[in-house]
């Protein structure tokens, strides 16, 4: 089972950025243990554009799709058998980012 | 109720969750065991009443629902994947012996119990599919539209589904975190039963306070440190202790003050006030007691008295107090004035109560409580115009009689204001 692992940060009260060590050492051992599928830190919301083309011709619009306080910091892609295996994962994922995860199944 | 009726009503009472935790292990899937076990107690209706009952019934449950499960898989297959239809049809799972079966309604519970769930979802999935409890059911208890609970245990399924919840025992670490969801869950599961809901349903249903009970025995042998695991068993043996003097001969419900203490379950009461004593060492050595140990005591300062009079209603009071700083909710705020008014009089009493009345103007207790406080008071119309409120809002036919008696009893009285008295 895969799950879409999102790390939540806040504009108004960003976490820590002194993470990255910890976050490397994080992400060896979910290499080692089998459940890292893909992991990357994003860039600001700012640099993100939304494109519509759905109708004539394609609109691109500058910021993310939605703006908000709390947005997508970074994700991961974990394989893990259950929702138990992959909260236990996201707590210890929250502490090492500093930031609130949201754990997401995929279809 | 004819016989037929009768066991089928006793069946679902026993075998609901046996029946639902079986093949949630065997299929893997919660929603398609409800589906299948209901379809099973369906089938059960129409086959025993034409029929007659099986020589097992819990047997003859057990089967037709796994048959049901697997019609049901292979239906779904023939639509879409023709190559799991071939897995099933060699599905050899071999039936589970009894004590795993238990085993299985604890993984049921903590399932249904599962953190990642909200607290109403819990409860309500719990009461589905442990408690065998109607949807209809579920919404009364919790003062909710019918359509929203059906809403609210879909959405719970479909999530146990999507992101894949275990069905297991949680790991030792986990443990004690996850059992104070459990027993919050096992707590309204108990009140069903104490105080059962429905037009056709007894006054108090035995099978949902034992197993209630049962369940909670079970976690406090796994966790016999646990203070709250200790006072919610205690807070439930105290209140079940009562049972046998809960219900009059002729199906009314019997208030405290009313009861044959007698009748009361001695050796019950007994337990609960070991385990109490047990908390209050504790509570006395440093550990701060939860509020099922304060209910608890608050329970066991009843159960200590030889009638109504004789009750320490300071000592309850005390207890409220307590217990009002951990929970400020409404309900044990409607409970306290109680206590109140056992100390104060019945208009302080009233002050308080009438200061709840938007939060529980849909709960039949404070319009019962407040019926009670107005006759006290000598308010004889509006007294029985709470009283019609609260029965027109009870969901209990003990209770429904018992208030209907004391309403009944306010017309007896002659009333001082009229002229010709």
């Amino acid at each position: 089972m895969q799950y879409l692992v999102s790390v939540i940060d806040d504009k108004s009260n960003p976490g820590s950025t002194d993470r990255r060590p910890a976050i490397s050492a994080f992400n060896e051992r979910l290499i080692a243990e089998g459940y890292w599928v893909f992991a990357g830190g994003l860039a600001d919301t700012d640099a993100a554009t939304v494109i519509d083309n759905r109708g004539e011709q394609a609109v691109f619009s500058d910021g993310p799709f939605v703006e908000s306080k709390e947005y997508l910091a970074g994700v991961w892609v974990w394989e893990a058998p259950d929702l138990d295996v992959a909260l236990k994962l996201a707590a210890e994922a929250s502490k090492v980012c500093d930031r609130k995860i949201e754990v997401r199944p995929f279809q | 109720m004819s016989d037929v009726e009768e066991a089928i009503t006793r069946a679902h009472h026993a075998e609901w969750a046996r029946v639902v935790a079986a093949l949630t292990r065997r299929f893997g899937d919660l929603g398609s065991a409800e589906e299948a076990a209901a379809e099973a107690f369906t089938t059960a209706v129409e086959r025993w009443r034409a029929d007659g009952l099986p020589p097992n019934p819990g047997a003859w449950l057990t089967t037709t629902a796994n048959r049901k499960a697997i019609d049901r898989i292979r239906r779904e297959n023939k639509r879409d994947d023709k190559h799991k239809e071939a897995q099933v049809l060699h599905d050899h799972t071999p039936p589970e012996p009894l004590g795993a079966i238990d085993d299985d309604r604890l993984r049921l519970i903590f399932t249904c119990c599962h953190p990642a769930l909200a607290v109403e979802a819990r409860v309500a999935l719990t009461l589905r599919m442990v408690g065998g409890l109607t949807v209809p059911e579920i919404a009364r208890a919790f003062l909710v539209q019918g359509t929203t609970m059906e809403q609210r245990i879909t959405r719970a399924k479909a999530k146990i589904k999507a992101a894949r919840i275990p069905y297991r025992m949680p790991s030792a670490d986990d443990l004690p975190a996850r059992v104070s969801g459990v027993l919050a869950v096992l707590f309204l599961v108990f009140n069903e039963g104490y105080l059962a809901s429905g037009p056709d349903t007894d006054p108090v249903r035995h099978d949902l306070t034992a197993e209630a009970i049962r369940l909670t025995r079970l976690i406090r042998a796994l966790l016999p440190q646990d203070g709250e695991v200790a006072g919610l068993l205690a807070l439930m043996l105290l209140i079940e202790a009562r049972r046998p003097a809960r219900v009059s001969a002729s199906g009314e419900l019997v208030a405290l003050d009313e009861q044959d203490r007698g009748a009361w379950d001695a050796e019950l009461i007994a337990e609960g006030h070991r385990l109490v004593r047990e908390r209050l060492a504790a509570a006395a050595a440093g550990v701060a007691p939860g509020r099922y140990q304060i209910l608890a005591a608050i329970n066991a300062v009843h159960t200590s008295a030889r009638d109504i009079r004789d009750t320490d209603w300071s000592q309850v009071l005390a207890l409220y107090d307590q217990l009002v700083r951990l929970d400020p909710s409404p309900i044990i705020a409607l409970n306290r004035a109680i206590a109140v008014a056992e100390l104060d009089g019945p208009e302080v009493a009233l002050a308080i109560v009438d200061r709840l009345a938007e939060a529980l103007a849909g709960y039949h207790a404070y319009h019962a409580t407040r019926a009670d406080l107005l006759r006290r008071l000598g308010q004889s119309q509006q007294s029985r115009a709470a009283y019609d409120r609260a029965i027109e809002l009870a969901g209990n036919t003990g209770e429904t009689a018992y208030l209907t008696r004391r309403r009944d009893q306010l017309q007896e009285r002659p009333r001082p204001s009229e002229p010709h008295q």
